[in-house]
């Protein structure tokens, strides 16, 4: 059984891809035919162009469907997992005060310019997000939440003044990737410290993987629909491993 | 058609009080379409509870000041520019005298230069702030010379602001507006020179309103960056000169299309009372403006933030700018059928606070948000019960409807649909602001062709379903108006609570949005000083100038 796989559109192999963009020229057939040549040239065959039509004075909008003839072998792929078994909060508090003996204390915050704490008050909060309490609310957790526009220095300042053992940094705002560098810098300052050792660092955000996370030098990465149960989850179990019980 | 024109009434009746205000109310009162039964009884009580919290602030307010306040008076007055490191000349101005001095109000200090050197504000402004006129040198002027040479400047300041109001009431009548609800998209490129193209490009596409977003760190700066700015994050720099810009290029596009193009930005953070002179000449329509956001949401200290609020909604009174308020963010942060009650308080309070600064209520565009749970069954009912319960109680005013953010994730499918239900509640409910929601809500700033897909969505949905709202009459207690009470008796208790505690212990015993904050914590306590007895603020005077005569009597 082969593991290459391409997308499914109706039939296996087909290769079926649908896309939709803006082309900076005013609509005319014109047009049209330059989305389907510029499809053709990302390597598409069997390129249509369902829907083609002005959207403002010198913009078109158009929905292309094609194929594309290159696959990928799924069986060659891994990606470093996060997922450790679902747990209760109250599974989680019993394993930390059994395996860690002494509480974790976690900080978080919205680093650098960016102000959306949705992301971290969603994990931090006690009230936490879709009925999964925050990890104010496990008496094993002592939390920080830090808020928004937190300087990366500042960040690390508390994580050392609190002798904090996990850092959450968010990140929501990604434009032009200015996520990615505030988490590099973060994670470059806290290697400068010599903190390296002593903390978890974790970060999170929409657009955040568990890979992007491993390339950035961190020990884990969320991303969207996480639950805190699931960080808290992480977070003890990796503190268990040093706590080396 | 009466009830189409009545809902127009009720945006640009400010522009005409006396027949608008007539006409908007009466549409509403007469047993309209949609009607809800509620309880009259709570809406008064609701209304005099945020009278009753919000008159001892005023209080404190018309004893204090803040470097914003002065700065913006300095603006008013023509002074612009910047020195040395990109400092603002304004912020250089005010840092140059200590609190002592500044307790009696810049005014005076420009005045004193004024009348002394026979410049203008401006000039005297550069050289104080490179430090070539001292404060000492003036102490000399008498204060009727000081007050008479200030006079025509202030009268000139006034003069421009009362010249763009007029101008955008000329070409709301030669170039009128499709009724509402308005068709509001944001653009938020870091860039304004691309933020000018894709705001051109959305009036092309049917917006109404374009809102520039801030850059994300720019309601912590305590100055208003300078010139035309091409970086920013997650938004662009509000500057005077980006404003500038875009509303020429709209001013052009609105002529071309036959409609006039509303620009909106944020009077909001630490430089509230400065971005709103800004705003004032260069003709913006909206600013996004809330008396609690950046205390509750920014950890803005509460002081400055109310006596900001009240300098900035004063101007924008006097300007014709419609504020918004943010009670969108109560339910971004927290669970939103829980705080929809918190929403209908906040809306009460910032009614409260914009009346006192002397803001008619054409002008309040009181917000709320779509942002219940979509798999939570009858979820649209408890949006309509809320959004029909707002429009009711406050009927002159353009209300605020923002889309769904919170619980939109990276399929853009069903993104689309509930943007789509959104449209329809707001249609519905005859909302006048509506924020476009956008499919790609969660996974990056709007594309033009994003734009573009909400605006024909919006268009879509409230053509098919114009009048859908007057066509229905809600069952009598069934779950829609059940909701809608049940609403209205939580947010007049919870007032209830913030009046019997004041509305600074409350705000730090978490009555709103779950968030402590203290009356001296938080951002840019420092910048906020007491009035001397013989503090002068010549705008002030003359923006309230009924109002402020009875308080002058009354001291």
């Amino acid at each position: 059984m082969s593991t290459l796989v391409k997308p499914y559109g109706d039939t296996h192999d087909d290769g079926a891809v649908q896309l939709s963009f803006t082309l900076p020229v005013e609509w005319s057939e014109a047009a049209d035919e330059a989305a389907r040549q510029l499809v053709a040239k990302m390597g598409f065959t069997d390129v249509a162009v369902a829907e083609g039509r002005r959207i403002a004075a010198g913009y078109s909008f158009f929905v292309v469907y094609a194929r594309t003839p290159v696959s990928v072998d799924v069986s060659t792929i891994t990606v470093p997992s996060n997922k450790t078994a679902a747990m209760s909060m109250e599974d989680i508090d019993a394993f930390v005060r059994d395996r860690v003996r002494r509480k974790i204390r976690v900080a978080g915050a919205c680093i650098g310019t960016d102000a959306h704490t949705v992301g971290i008050d969603a994990i931090l909060n006690m009230k936490g997000y879709q009925g999964d309490y925050g990890l104010e609310r496990y008496r094993e957790f002592e939390t920080f939440n830090l808020g928004s526009q937190v300087a990366i220095e500042e960040f690390v300042r508390f994580a050392r003044e609190h002798d904090i053992d996990a850092l959450l940094a968010s990140q929501v705002v990604t434009q032009k990737g200015s996520d990615v560098a505030n988490f590099t810098a973060l994670a470059e300052l806290i290697e400068a410290e010599g903190l390296r050792e002593r903390v978890l660092l974790l970060c999170g955000g929409p657009r955040v993987t568990n890979l992007l996370a491993a390339e950035l030098g961190y020990d884990a990465g969320f991303g969207r629909g996480t639950l805190p149960s699931e960080v808290a989850s992480f977070v003890a179990h990796r503190m268990a491993e040093r706590a080396g019980a | 058609m009466a009830g189409a024109f009545g809902r127009r009434a009720a945006f640009t009746a400010y522009l005409e009080p006396q027949a608008g205000r007539e006409f908007a109310g009466a549409a509403l009162n007469d047993k309209a379409p949609m009607e809800l039964r509620i309880d009259h009884v709570a809406v008064d009580r609701g209304r005099s509870l945020a009278r009753a919290i919000a008159d001892p602030i005023e209080a404190f307010i018309s004893m204090h000041s803040t470097v914003s306040v002065e700065r913006a008076i300095l603006r008013l007055l023509g002074v612009d520019g910047v020195g040395a490191d990109e400092v603002p000349v304004p912020n250089l101005v005010v840092d140059a005298f200590d609190e002592r001095a500044l307790a009696g109000g810049i005014a005076r200090w420009i005045g004193r230069a004024v009348a002394e050197t026979g410049d203008a504000p401006e000039r005297v402004a550069y050289r104080m702030a490179s430090g070539e006129l001292a404060a000492e040198s003036l102490a000399g002027v008498p204060e009727d010379a000081a007050r008479a040479a200030l006079r025509p400047h202030v009268e000139r300041g006034l003069a421009r602001v009362a010249a763009r109001r007029a101008e955008r009431e000329r070409l709301l009548e030669t170039l009128p507006q499709s009724p509402p609800p308005l068709l509001y998209v944001i653009v938020a490129s870091g860039n304004i020179y691309e933020d000018r193209a894709a705001a051109v490009a959305a009036a092309e596409a049917g917006a109404q309103i374009v809102a520039v977003i801030r850059s994300t760190g720019q309601s912590l700066l305590d100055f208003v960056p300078y010139g035309a700015t091409t970086e920013g994050f997650g938004g662009t720099y509000a500057t005077q000169e980006n404003f500038r810009i875009v509303r020429e290029a709209l001013d052009a596009v609105s002529e071309r299309l036959g409609r006039y193009v509303m620009l909106t930005n944020y009077a909001s953070g630490l430089c509230m009372p400065e971005i709103a002179a800004m705003a004032a000449v260069e003709r913006l329509d909206m600013l996004l403006n809330d008396a609690m956001y950046g205390i509750l949401f920014r950890d803005i200290n509460m002081k400055r933030t109310f006596v900001d609020q009240h300098f900035s909604r004063m101007l924008n009174a006097r300007a014709g700018i419609v504020i918004n308020t943010g009670e969108d963010n109560y339910l971004t942060t927290a669970d939103a059928v829980e705080q929809a009650s918190a929403v209908l308080a906040s809306q009460f309070i910032n009614e409260a606070f914009a009346l006192q600064a002397g803001m008619p209520e054409e002008q309040i565009g009181l917000g709320d948000a779509y942002e219940i749970d979509p798999r939570l069954e009858d979820g649209f009912l408890f949006a309509l019960a809320q959004a029909q319960l707002a429009r009711q109680i406050f009927p002159r005013s353009p209300l605020k409807y923002m889309p769904p953010t919170k619980h939109m994730t990276g399929d853009i499918f069903k993104g689309h649909l509930m943007d789509a239900m959104f449209n329809l509640a707001s249609v519905m409910t005859r909302q006048t602001i509506h924020l476009c929601g956008m499919m790609t809500e969660a996974i990056h700033t709007p594309f033009l062709g994003d734009r573009a897909l909400s605006l024909e969505n919006a268009r879509y949905v409230m053509g098919t379903a114009r009048h859908l709202g007057d066509e229905i009459r809600w069952r009598r207690d069934g779950i829609v108006e059940r909701r809608a009470q049940t609403v209205l008796s939580d947010a007049v208790r919870l007032l209830e609570r913030v009046a019997e505690q004041g509305l600074m212990h409350a705000i730090e015993a978490r009555a709103f949005a779950d968030v402590s904050r203290s009356p001296d914590g938080g951002r840019g306590f420092d910048g906020v000083f007491e009035r001397a007895p013989d503090y002068w603020n010549p705008f002030e005077d003359e923006l309230l100038a009924p109002a402020g005569q009875k308080k002058k009597a009354a001291r």
